[in-house]
């Protein structure tokens, strides 16, 4: 990925949500969003609560479904038009440029914190020995005792959780990071090695999309501040 | 070589007398992909699949199937004794309830043996070899491998239909509702299997199941039936997390958290 290429390119983003159940009330969470991310760069999304800023990255994520405008993602060489495109090219996107922290991890039974971790390298075809030591050692890293390493997390605590949910996505280097609240329930050591994880990632040529209410974390870690618009009235 | 969908399904309609049953369905299966159909009972999903995989003669529609050798054949048009052979040889379907695609009196081992030796696979040594390690795979004590699975509990004999499923290395299978009927850990348990194994031999399947749960879990891709008909498809968490047809969000605003 070029430097001067933006990494994301969004144009004219429209998202909407049509309540069938509520007899088809309209919620207009996006309305024609323009924004470029450019490599090595940290843009933290700024407005009120239901302003859009989750909405818009789950957008960016193939996690909903815009209704019109353009998401051009750089994957691979070239870009890739988001919007409309087929759930295999959202998954490829997602196995090799786009990584998400979202806000809590989704725990999978019986599936230990290790191998959540170790999955995005499996995934690309690493083998599962080196898989393992690496995951093993971002997991230290983060602070996780070793004893938990082959345990679901599903009996951890929010912030160890958070940590695993963390480790699985910065495990991959992923060129393009959206990070949703990453720091929210961690206490101060360990937030303090998370912004470090997000600042290296950064300096590494990183392009990062964030969302962080935590004013010691978006100081350390914004380039940039982009606003997001307050949510206009609901139409019927 | 741009690469191709395993399985083109389209216009597949069964009826009933003059009800129908699956109206003019129409997908694609990619190689390595796990597709969900959900819906609930009576959607049509069950016939559909019946349908896709030759148990139940459809009364209209194409599936055209990317052989191994390579041409792509029309399962529903193909001669019998053709049509059987790949669905013996390239095909799995893993049944509901295991009863029903196991033999319950001949052993454990047999059952797995059995798909081979119709492969003409005949040492003896090997097949029992292989049988052994894949109750290994899914994690059946294998000190049972002359037991028969009437022998067994609901979980097993479930893992057990589906290492028979597995050892010839199929292409393409598939499952209605293979965690149906079972507890709620031996589901996870199962379900636990099913993700490894799919990954490990990267075979491409059709998931039928009401259990979004399941389908979050399990695919990549969904499809939602409602009254013979595919109202919605889309990435799996796409759908379940902002779904766009009125029954699809009906079914997923009545989910327990999924």
């Amino acid at each position: 990925m070029r430097a001067d290429e933006p990494a994301l390119r969004i144009r004219s983003l429209r998202k909407s949500f049509t309540l069938h159940l509520r007899g088809g009330v309209r919620l207009d969470a996006l309305r024609g969003v323009d924004l470029d991310l450019f490599p090595a760069e940290c843009v933290v999304l700024r407005g009120p609560s239901g302003a859009g800023k989750s909405t818009l990255m789950r957008c960016v994520y193939g996690n909903y479904a815009a209704d019109s405008g353009s998401i051009r993602v750089a994957h691979d060489g070239s870009t890739v038009e988001l919007v409309g495109a087929a759930p295999r090219q959202v998954h490829a996107l997602r196995r090799g440029t786009l990584g998400y922290v979202s806000q809590f991890l989704r725990v999978i039974p019986r599936v230990s914190a290790i191998d959540i971790v170790a999955e995005p390298l499996l995934a690309r075809g690493v083998a599962p020995a080196d898989a393992c030591k690496r995951a093993a050692s971002l997991l230290e890293r983060l602070n996780i005792p070793a004893r938990l390493f082959d345990l679901p997390p599903a009996t951890f605590s929010g912030g160890e959780q958070q940590r695993v949910n963390i480790a699985h996505v910065f495990i991959a280097r992923y060129p393009i990071l959206l990070l949703d609240e990453p720091t929210a329930s961690l206490d101060e050591a360990n937030r303090a090695v998370v912004i470090d994880l997000i600042q290296e990632a950064r300096r590494d040529g990183a392009a990062i999309l964030a969302i962080l209410h935590d004013a010691t974390a978006r100081e350390a870690l914004a380039t940039r501040i982009f606003e997001l618009a307050p949510r206009l009235a609901e139409v019927a | 070589m741009k690469e191709q969908p395993i399985l083109e399904v389209s216009g597949l309609t069964k009826r009933f007398g003059v009800r129908a049953a699956v109206r003019d369905v129409a997908f694609e299966l990619w190689p390595g992909e796990v597709l969900g159909i959900v819906g609930e009972s009576g959607s049509g999903k069950t016939t559909l699949l019946n349908c896709v995989g030759g148990r139940l003669p459809a009364d209209g529609g194409e599936v055209l199937y990317r052989t191994a050798a390579g041409p792509a054949v029309d399962m529903l048009a193909l001669a019998e004794a053709e049509r059987r052979r790949l669905l013996r040889t390239e095909w799995g379907f893993v049944h509901q309830n295991p009863r029903d695609g196991l033999r319950l009196d001949v052993s454990a081992g047999g059952n797995v043996g059995e798909r081979l030796m119709a492969l003409g696979h005949r040492h003896y040594g090997n097949l029992r070899q292989a049988a052994v390690d894949w109750l290994d795979h899914v994690e059946i004590d294998t000190d049972r491998v002359d037991d028969p699975p009437r022998a067994f509990s609901g979980g097993m004999q479930q893992r057990l239909q589906i290492a028979r499923n597995l050892v010839t290395h199929p292409r393409v299978v598939l499952m209605d509702e293979p965690t149906g009927g079972l507890d709620v850990s031996v589901q996870a348990r199962l379900l636990d299997l099913l993700r490894r194994l799919v990954r490990e031999i990267g075979v491409s399947a059709v998931i039928v199941t009401h259990d979004l749960g399941v389908a979050r879990l399990l695919a990549d891709r969904l499809l939602v039936m409602k009254g013979g008909e595919v109202v919605e498809g889309g990435l799996t968490d796409r759908l379940l997390d902002d779904p766009h047809h009125p029954y699809t969000q009906l079914l997923v605003s009545s989910a327990l958290s999924v």
